[in-house]
């Protein structure tokens, strides 16, 4: 009886959801087959079956040493976000100091101004620290719009650690910070990681601030094909832009993956 | 020798409102000491003050003879066991006891032997590869406890360490956790709001009301000599007979509108009241007796006897007690004990009896009013 009627609404709410994920993922899928055509203008459907856009993608100069900048930028960010996240986000949730709101919501701060502003504003300051248009000055930006990201991961895995573990380690001995190395940290470590994973993808995928903040001699992968796709449409940047995606989605299932491992109680 | 523990003075405030308003405590070496109160009243606040997981407002805390005030909780040598047994989830049984060993730097053989003799002694031998996830709560408490102990320090704090376990198992871990403090003549400091766990356990408690320490000593001097109401109502059952203290040159009284009860001399001198103060005498139940009107008459004249006419409401036996309810002249309700047998005549519901008790057996004690 229950399932009479309970059959066609399950039917409704797998086709409603399947047309959502539908217009979601075919904009982007459809560079993948784009990207394995043999003609030499961007279309779709594609022409013919070929690699000759990734034999370009890895013998160009300009798109090999966009994807070593990104790698370096990603890699570097994530490092600096997740230690400054982390630390953060402990003292955010463990700590108890006047202003302790204000100083969350000001560490949040990147996810809800708007990116442009934040790339304006930085542009003009990094310009006079004579940062513009480096590594240095590409990861510190990328640092600050990461930095959320380990903070919301961390901070929610922090929560879930009874706070009488870390009493029970001073008691016992263990000074705060070898309460953290010997307790807190295995404990948190899927969020730690997880958040390190986001804060990966975060600048890798990142073009508005990366475009005020690049120049011709330094140049990330996106903000290269945001380049090369207003001058020449060559379907190397489908390519690209598959290679993006699988890192991208590889790194994000890993997230997932990460984040399932609660920690053992 | 100095004393393990001395407390003088201490507060902790938050806001206006005082949780720990001025304790005064000293522990002797080897002593087991339960702080003993309903909830909210500073017992555990004042555990975290000595444990240094909270920072205390004014006061000075001694462990060993040496000021706290400026030891963090790692430099204080206690051993801390908690409600939720605080086990490393991360970290097998063995690896939870050899942690405080580890944090001091032990070798690792010794470490070895040292946690192999804990886990023989909290009786969990082979059980030491077991996450805490794998043990029940009364083996993640006994591996808690040999956390705490296994590093000999000079303190061992407890917070209501059993309160999470049935009944049964806690009547069997409070023995053995005596016995094994008693072994390894630690000394402890022990909070519960069970004044049963309180009296097997303590060589002292101190009842804790309103932040402060209401009264200190052995259980039969909190149980037979009370200083306040507070404390005759917590610790056991106490029938509480109120009035005013009068003194007057045939000796001391306490004067209810239908009667009028002698108090001891000794009881009267302790309590030190004013005449004419608002009091209350506090008889236990089992120092009641019960006698029928004809006794009754002969007793009334007795100078070191007290009597009140009560009919019997409801009688209970026992087994090895009979537990009577009666209700007294004024409407108030007594409860009376009696051991069974050695020709103890049994009453019955709607019996009329007087009730009557040796006057050094009623304490005499203020009465705050309600």
């Amino acid at each position: 009886m229950a399932d009479s009627w309970r059959q066609p609404r399950r039917l409704l709410l797998l086709g409603l959801g399947g047309l959502t994920v539908f217009f979601l993922m075919v904009p982007t899928l459809v560079v993948v087959p784009m990207s394995f055509t043999a003609s030499n203008a961007l279309t779709f459907p594609p022409e013919g079956l070929s690699l000759r856009w990734y034999e370009k993608m890895l013998t160009d100069r300009q798109w090999s040493t966009g994807f070593v900048n990104s790698a370096q930028v990603a890699i570097v960010t994530a490092v600096a976000s997740t230690i400054l996240g982390t630390l953060a986000a402990l003292g955010t949730v463990r700590g108890r100091f006047p202003g302790r709101n204000a100083t969350q919501a000001l560490i949040l701060s990147p996810l809800i101004v708007p990116v442009i502003i934040i790339a304006i504003g930085m542009f003009s300051v990094f310009v006079r620290w004579k940062v513009a248009g480096s590594l240095p000055g590409l990861v510190l930006a990328h640092t600050a719009l990461a930095v959320p990201f380990v903070v919301v991961n961390v901070a929610a895995s922090l929560r879930t650690v009874d706070r009488n573990l870390e009493l029970a380690a001073q008691s016992l001995g263990a000074s705060p910070v070898r309460t953290f190395r010997r307790i807190t940290l295995p404990l948190i470590l899927p969020g730690v990681l997880a958040g390190g994973l986001f804060a990966f993808i975060t600048s890798w995928d990142e073009v508005v601030v990366s475009i005020f903040l690049t120049s011709a001699r330094f140049r990330t992968l996106p903000v290269e094909m945001w380049e090369q796709v207003r001058q020449v449409v060559d379907p190397t940047v489908a390519a690209v832009a598959t290679t993006l995606l699988v890192v991208t989605t590889t790194v994000l299932l890993l997230a997932f993956v990460v984040r399932r491992q609660a920690p053992a109680r | 020798m100095t004393a393990a523990l001395v407390l003088r003075g201490l507060r902790k405030t938050y806001g206006e409102v005082a949780a720990v308003d001025g304790v005064d405590l000293e522990v002797r070496e080897g002593e087991f000491i339960t702080l003993l109160g309903p909830s909210g009243s500073g017992k555990t606040t004042t555990l975290r003050m000595i444990a240094g997981f909270t920072q205390h407002t004014a006061g000075t805390i001694e462990i060993a003879g040496r000021d706290m005030s400026q030891v963090p909780p790692h430099r204080r040598d206690v051993g801390m066991v908690f409600q939720n047994y605080a086990l490393f989830p991360h970290m097998t049984a063995a690896e939870n006891i050899a942690f405080p060993l580890e944090m001091r730097q032990t070798a690792r053989s010794d470490i070895r032997r040292r946690v192999a003799e804990t886990l023989a002694l909290v009786k969990l031998e082979g059980l030491g590869n077991r996450y805490p996830r794998e043990l029940s709560g009364g083996q993640q408490q006994r591996i808690a406890f040999g956390r705490a102990v296994v590093f000999q320090p000079r303190l061992l704090l407890m917070d209501e360490p059993l309160g999470a376990l049935d009944k049964k198992l806690r009547e069997a871990l409070q023995l053995e956790v005596m016995h094994i403090s008693r072994q390894l003549g630690a000394t402890v400091i022990y909070v519960t709001h069970d004044q049963e766990e309180a009296l097997v356990m303590s060589d002292r408690i101190a009842i804790f009301n309103r932040g402060r320490i209401e009264q200190l000593g052995r259980g039969d001097d909190l149980y037979d000599r009370p200083v306040s109401l507070f404390v005759a109502d917590f610790i056991g059952e106490s029938n509480i007979l109120r009035g005013r203290f009068e003194r007057d040159p045939g000796g001391s009284w306490l004067v209810r509108s239908d009667a009028r009860w002698r108090v001891g001399a000794a009881q009267a001198e302790r309590a030190a009241l004013e005449s004419g103060a608002r009091a209350a005498l506090i008889v236990r139940p089992e120092r009641f007796r019960i006698l029928g009107p004809e006794e009754a008459r002969a007793s009334r004249t007795a100078a070191n006897a007290n009597a009140v006419d009560a009919t019997v409401r409801d009688a209970l036996y026992l087994g090895s007690t009979r537990k009577y309810e009666l209700a007294m002249a004024d409407g108030q309700t007594a409860t009376v004990r009696r051991q069974v047998g050695d020709g103890e005549v049994e009453r019955q519901v709607g019996d009329v009896v007087a009730l009557t008790w040796v006057v050094d057996d009623a304490v005499l004690v203020a009465d705050p009013g309600a």
